[in-house]
């Protein structure tokens, strides 16, 4: 296919890894003193895996896997929330199929099915938009979830239902934005990373600016990325070479996609739609100011929150932890997935107790699928642990 | 869910919602083309795009790509030629094995 297979050439993936490797030399980067590089971006954390990137590259880089997979940081009371308003007497419920398998407290998406309620998986907030048209006696509800990257097609999806006064449809709106949750990392004292690579897909949305402050306020490089494997080589590259000049700067590597600006459509698709929370929960990380979207006054009547009286609407959540998993010292780069205590013990892609094995996108399922065979004893050993999960809040309440 | 893919836009099918059908690896779908409609719709067709969850997202700038691979090619060309001269044929030290 056009655009995906020139960026898989093996050629010059040798060449772009020679490349690497002669870099991590020359700034001293060795198995046991790394140069840490986060990939914000569970879309990434799937290709480095999938094309064994982790493996090709030399041993003084680690990639730490970012919390950048929506699925992974959904809430669990969230999840709840969702079974519930499925649960109400003439719902269609609609989601994408990542969020099928996401436990909740007690159960999750499948099970709510499986025991009647009338969930369906959708390719597209379109295809629920549709379903509200057919369907003129149901309520149709789409579960939002996403970063930037899916934010802008449930706002479109809301703004044409207003535009054709279909009363019947409403969003679950769980949508989030990346940059909070990079800051609240960079602002974590443990947290150590020597750069990051970032969201190729959400910076199509908003740009390559918004990341400024990382190297403005934190001193550290971020070089947006697309997704096949010379993208993410050469945004690796790019990484180490800022490192070795001493040098922090945003740069884009994806530029065939991602314009300076954004997508002004998108972004005022957005903006007229949602407005920021005063806080959103993360699983794993605790809540985050300003780091959900809601949906605004104007469009009250396509929010499922309101409609259904659920969720922020009907109060503060508290945060929760599945029992006895590390999913937050996972998500914050602490511990690899291998040393979490219930990795394959209690937690696996058929029965996860943690949303990080559900999604492909999640860490301890991209380890699971594609990196089970290296097992703890080559992996779990490189890297201390150096604590458990975090909660609470980050930035000022 | 998050992973765009590219695909090419064929025809627009309903001016009124925004919608085009686009060739994506072959398979025929219709996508809803209000981010990338900067100018007249009938521009469109012949474009790559980024689609995401039944939205073209981004124009694919063709322009820019093919830089990003000169770039690639160029840097390909001097490792072939550090590797010649080191005779380490762009192994590079430290090793790539893990
Ligand atoms: S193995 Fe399961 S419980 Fe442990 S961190 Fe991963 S998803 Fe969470």
């Amino acid at each position: 296919m056009r655009y995906v297979e020139e960026f898989r050439d093996p050629a010059m993936a040798r060449a772009l890894i020679a490349r690497i490797g002669a870099t991590a030399e020359a700034i001293g980067a060795s198995p046991g003193r790394p140069v840490r590089i986060m990939e914000i971006c569970g879309g990434h954390t799937h290709a480095i895996f999938r094309f064994g990137l982790d493996r090709l590259l030399h041993g003084g880089i680690e990639f730490i896997h970012g919390p950048g997979c929506p699925v992974c940081v959904l809430p669990m009371r969230r999840v709840d929330e969702a079974i519930a308003i499925a649960g109400r007497p003439g719902v269609i419920f609609t989601t994408f199929g990542d969020a099928m398998r996401v436990p909740g407290s007690r159960t999750s998406l499948m099970q709510a099915r499986a025991a009647g309620a009338d969930i369906r998986m959708v390719y597209s907030p379109l295809d629920a938009l549709d379903l509200a048209r057919r369907f003129p006696e149901r309520d149709v509800v789409f579960f939002g979830i996403g970063f930037e990257t899916t934010a802008p097609a449930s706002a479109l999806a809301i703004r044409q239902a207003a535009r054709e006064g279909l009363g019947n449809f409403s969003v679950f709106c769980n949508h989030i934005t990346v940059p909070p949750p990079i800051r609240a990392l960079l602002e974590d004292p443990d947290m150590r990373l020597d750069g990051f690579v970032g969201p190729g897909h959400v910076s199509m949305v908003i740009g390559i600016r918004p990341y400024d402050f990382i190297p403005g306020e934190f001193g550290k490089p971020i070089v947006v990325s697309g997704f096949e494997p010379l993208d993410l080589l050469q945004a690796v590259l790019m990484v180490l070479t800022q490192v070795r000049e001493g040098r922090a700067e945003v740069e884009n590597q994806y530029a065939r996609v991602v314009p300076e600006h954004g997508n002004p459509a998108s972004l005022a698709a957005m903006a007229e739609v949602f407005e920021p929370r005063p806080s959103f929960a993360w699983r794993g990380l605790g809540e985050i100011d300003r780091s959900g979207l809601r949906i605004r006054a104007r469009y009250r009547d396509f929010d499922a929150e309101e409609r259904f009286g659920i969720g922020y609407a009907a109060g503060a959540l508290p945060e929760e932890a599945a029992e006895g998993c590390a999913c937050g010292a996972v998500m914050t780069g602490r511990i690899r997935p291998v040393a979490c205590p219930r990795y394959g013990r209690g937690c696996t892609p058929e029965t996860p107790l943690g949303a990080l094995m559900v999604s492909s996108e999640g860490a301890c399922a991209a380890y699971w699928h594609y990196a089970g065979a290296r097992g703890p004893a080559e992996d779990g050993g490189r890297r201390a642990v150096r604590g458990g999960g975090r909660g609470g809040r980050h930035g000022p309440a | 869910m998050c992973l765009g893919i590219p695909g090419r836009i064929v025809a627009i099918v309903d001016a009124e919602r925004m919608l085009a059908t686009a060739d994506i690896a072959g398979v025929r779908r219709d996508i809803n083309v209000a981010c990338v409609a900067e100018g007249p719709l009938d521009d469109l067709p012949g474009r790559w795009v980024l689609i995401h969850v039944g939205f073209a997202m981004a124009l694919i700038d063709e322009d820019e790509a093919a830089r990003t691979l000169e770039a690639l090619r160029a840097l390909g060309e001097t490792e072939e030629l550090a590797g010649a001269i080191s005779g380490q044929a762009g192994a590079a030290p430290g090793g790539t094995a893990r």
